[in-house]
């Protein structure tokens, strides 16, 4: 037990090590690409549209800009290795203060929303596979179809119509917490979570309550990929040899189908979750912007629209860096489920 | 009166497919004592194992039983359901299957599972069932079973999964247990083994055995009553001696011929109304090569390592002459595929030197290898007739790719001719060209495997266990084919198998293999009759013969 553990942590600390080259190349891409693209943040950040040559120029010279792309590059480089992302234009804050604050919303909202989705959706792709062919089976692809089909900014719109409009139940979409209710102290970052280690059950409530509405609008896009990968891992599971032993032993019905059959069906599921979740973190955009959810997303987009260069790169680099260690807990995951993997 | 266990009476079952129903098995009657075992023998899609499936009530939902009766204890089996059909399964009979490594939970260790199968029927302690779980291990005889509680099946031998596999299947004493091929995939000595376990448990026990099986040498070592099925139906029933000194239907006859005995020669296994012009050809002895020819192949001091680990081959050397024949054998981790690949050139050696004709082909890297020119006359066949095709690719176009890559051949009339000349030497009928792998069956596969390797004129054909998916008639067909293109074409054959029997009748030397290393070679008669070490006395002695020696005298 303990190899295997120890296995699986030399295997991590490989993979970590071995995605440092692709970090970086994510880095020197957004940078070129971020100067290739149209638009002149000196001209933006300009007093105003009337501003003389001089000023921007001023500006120019103040930002670096004047000098060519390499000692751009350079600098940029230097500064991020002294973990200096820069500052924003928008916010006039440092980029790292500006995502520290609003990553914690990003990462709540989309851990909610997968554990939704991974709630719904296993459930509904193991039913599916127990009777393939079966009214339930053709329900549940409907409702995966429905899922992929509609933009997370059209469900979430319609959540909010019916739930907030007409049936009132919903609290008005704006962002994490009413006006009303006073923050807690900062632990986690995650609202519910410091509610609760506040002892402020009222305010976890309201902060539950923000947090559904668009939880579920971006579950909703994501239970098809996962039941899809649940309905087919599943049946393959069920038609396996090793079932048909536990069969033949006349283990019951649920020993069969939980520990046989769905315990090997989760292991692809494990995979694709990870990358349902590194999309969900960066995809949100339109779900933030619906809710006025105060995530890194719509602080991207926001930055990206106004030629701010410095929260962009430093958002792709972050998307990168949760990318990389999603895949990594997602491979930790694995060898613990799997116990062939240390091996392999 | 002795009692009867089971009785299934004109047993019908039926699968749904596109095409319709079809019936695999058509009125199958038999009966089972209280502790016999009985042979249930036949090839594949003869219907041996839907007639177990139907038995234990594990069929595919796409297959029905729409006739007949199966009677347990008198009680039909076919109409249980619920909570009664449970304590049927596991409890009253049970099954082994193929394959152990894959009838085992993967990623459950194998205390668990067998404890699992424990608590179903038992209403006893977790800790209880650890430790009858434990007790069935020793009973089937694993080697340090306490360790062996927590291991995964992927820690253990094929060997070692199927005794895990029989521990789970007595592990609630049923009085009926159906071993559908329980050896197939093993190594011989492992079969044997693995076989007397079953057979002493099963009669210590005093369980009732059905054997279902494709070889009729096992059938014949282990049960006292052999039934034989044919396309659904059971064509005979009788004791072994009878089965095989007087087989009554033409069916067994043609089982029984086909067969590999450590007797029967390569004309002996198709019945005689079915023997082509084989004979013919085979009269004429091969010419002895001229005194001091070069051989066709010189293999020197060949190694090979993987990363990390010892060698899978150490100093391996041999040579062959042009058209004969050399059978390489071993158990399974032997060394004996991976020296074939070398020899083929797919796999680079870490050591030593191939010449062939003359030309050192050692150190050509093998990704480079099929720039040769010596790449047409070294071909290979592989084991699987139906992985080692293209699916996307007509058995026209399997056979012609080699001679559009390698003879440079264009499209055309011209290799047409030559596609249909290399189908009709393996008697492959032409109109069979135009059809994808999975329309034709496993003989016509294996058969276009040959010609796709032969389409270039070889002078070397390595063969990696060509005949271990096939059934033995079809087996029979594929090996005289062998036979005939080495007299024929003069091909040297490189064959590699696990089946001394088929070694033994094609090839005229022999090189054991063990561990990587050579144990023993010479000329195959002599080192079956006489094997020198005792690895191969034990791998000859491992195959289920079927004594048939002073019966077939007695019979002449």
């Amino acid at each position: 037990m303990m190899t295997g553990l120890g296995a699986t942590m030399v295997r991590a600390g490989r993979r970590l090590l071995s995605s440092l080259p692709a970090l970086f190349g994510v880095l020197v891409f957004t940078f070129l690409l971020m100067r290739v693209l149209p638009g002149d943040p000196a001209v933006f950040f300009a007093s105003g549209p009337n501003a003389g040559k001089e000023e921007i120029e001023q500006i120019r010279k103040q930002m670096g800009l004047d000098k060519s792309v390499p000692e751009q590059l350079v600098f940029y480089l230097s500064d991020i290795g002294r973990g200096n992302l820069g500052r924003s234009m928008m916010t006039g804050q440092p980029v790292l203060k500006d995502l520290r604050e609003r990553l914690p919303a990003s990462l709540e909202l989309t851990f909610t929303a997968l554990l939704i989705a991974l709630i719904a959706a296993v459930p509904l792709g193991v039913m599916a596979a127990l009777r393939p062919g079966s009214v339930v089976d053709h329900g549940v692809r409907l409702f995966c179809a429905l899922g992929v089909c509609v933009p997370t900014f059209v469900s979430g719109l319609l959540l909010i119509y019916v739930f907030y409009y007409l049936l009132g139940l919903a609290p008005d979409p704006t962002g994490r917490i009413d006006v009303f209710t006073s923050l807690p102290p900062q632990h986690t970052g995650f609202l519910s979570i410091d509610f609760l280690l506040a002892g402020d059950i009222e305010g976890w409530w309201t902060a539950c309550r923000q947090l559904i509405l668009p939880a579920v609008s971006m579950a909703l896009f994501v239970i098809a990929p996962l039941a899809r990968i649940t309905r087919a891992s599943m049946l393959v599971s069920l038609g396996s040899d090793f079932v048909r032993t536990a069969r033949s032993v006349g283990l019951s019905w649920h020993k069969v189908v939980v520990t046989y059959a769905l315990r090997n069906a989760i292991l692809p599921v494990i995979t694709i979750a990870g990358i349902v979740f590194s999309t969900m973190l960066g995809a949100n955009v339109l779900v933030e912007k619906v809710f006025s959810w105060p995530g890194v997303a719509s602080y991207a987009l926001d930055a990206l629209l106004s030629s701010d260069y410095a929260p962009v790169q430093g958002f792709v680099l972050l998307m990168a860096s949760l990318f990389v260690l999603v895949n990594l807990v997602v491979d930790i995951c694995y060898g613990i489920a799997d116990p062939r993997v240390s091996i392999g | 009166m002795s009692e009867e266990l089971l009785k299934i009476d004109d047993l019908h079952v039926a699968f749904s497919t596109r095409r319709g129903m079809v019936e695999a098995v058509r009125g199958v009657t038999l009966s089972v004592e209280k502790g016999e075992m009985l042979g249930l023998v036949g090839e594949s899609g003869s219907g041996k194992s839907v007639t177990g499936f139907a038995t234990t009530r594990l069929l595919d939902t796409a297959g029905r039983v729409t006739g007949g009766k199966i009677l347990f204890r008198g009680q039909d089996v076919t109409k249980l359901r619920g909570d009664d059909l449970r304590h049927l399964q596991g409890a009253a009979m049970s099954m082994i299957f193929q394959n152990p490594r894959a009838a085992l939970n993967p990623i459950r260790a194998i205390g668990l599972q067998i404890a699992d199968a424990i608590l179903t029927h038992k209403k006893i302690s977790k800790e209880a069932a650890r430790a009858e779980a434990l007790d069935l291990l020793r009973a089937v005889q694993i080697r340090d079973p306490e360790a062996r509680m927590n291991a995964y099946p992927h820690e253990l031998s094929g060997g070692m999964c199927q005794r895990v596999m029989i521990a789970i299947a007595i592990s609630c004493n049923p009085a009926l247990l159906i071993a559908d091929e329980p050896t197939t995939g093993l190594d011989v000595t492992t079969q044997k083994v693995a076989m007397d376990l079953l057979a002493d448990i099963a009669a210590a026990r005093g369980m009732a055995t059905i054997l279902i099986t494709h070889d009729l040498g096992l059938a014949a070592r282990y049960c006292r009553r052999i039934a034989v099925m044919e396309r659904g139906r059971i064509v005979e029933e009788a004791r072994p001696k009878a089965l095989f000194s007087a087989p009554r239907h033409a069916y067994t006859r043609r089982l029984v011929a086909a067969s590999p005995t450590a007797t029967s020669r390569i004309e002996d296994l198709v019945a005689e109304e079915d023997r082509e012009r084989h004979t013919a050809v085979n009269g004429k002895p091969r010419p002895e090569p001229a005194h001091g020819t070069p051989p066709l192949l010189e293999v020197r001091k060949l190694a090979k390592r993987f990363d990390q680990g010892s060698a899978a081959v150490a100093d391996f050397s041999m040579t062959m002459a042009g058209g004969e024949a050399v059978g390489l054998v071993g158990e399974s981790g032997s060394g004996k595929s991976t020296t074939s690949r070398m020899i083929c050139r797919l796999i680079d050696p870490s050591e030593g030197d191939i010449v062939f004709d003359g030309h050192s082909i050692g150190h050509v890297a093998s990704r480079d290898f099929h720039r040769s020119p010596l790449r047409k006359d070294i071909q290979m066949v592989f084991q699987d007739p139906n992985e080692s095709l293209n699916p996307r690719f007509t058995a026209y176009d399997c056979i012609a790719h080699p001679l559009l890559r390698l003879d440079g051949m264009r499209a055309g009339e011209a290799l047409r001719q030559r596609v249909e000349e290399c189908a009709e030497r393996v008697g492959l009928p032409r109109d069979l060209l135009p059809r994808f792998p999975h329309q034709l069956s496993g003989g016509q596969k294996a058969r276009v495997g040959i010609a796709r390797a032969i389409a270039c004129r070889p002078r070397l054909l390595v063969l990696d266990e060509p005949t271990a998916a096939l059934d033995v008639s079809v087996q029979a067909v594929v090996l005289q084919l062998l036979d005939r293109l080495r007299r024929e074409n003069d091909i040297a054959l490189l064959f590699v198998s696990h089946d001394l029997n088929v070694v033994r009748m094609l090839c005229d030397r022999t090189i054991v293999l063990r561990n990587g290393g050579i144990v023993e070679q010479g000329e195959s008669r002599a080192l079956f009759d006489n094997p020198k070490t005792d690895y191969t006395r034990k791998l000859v002695e491992a195959i289920p013969h079927i004594e048939t020696g002073e019966m077939l005298a007695s019979a002449l």
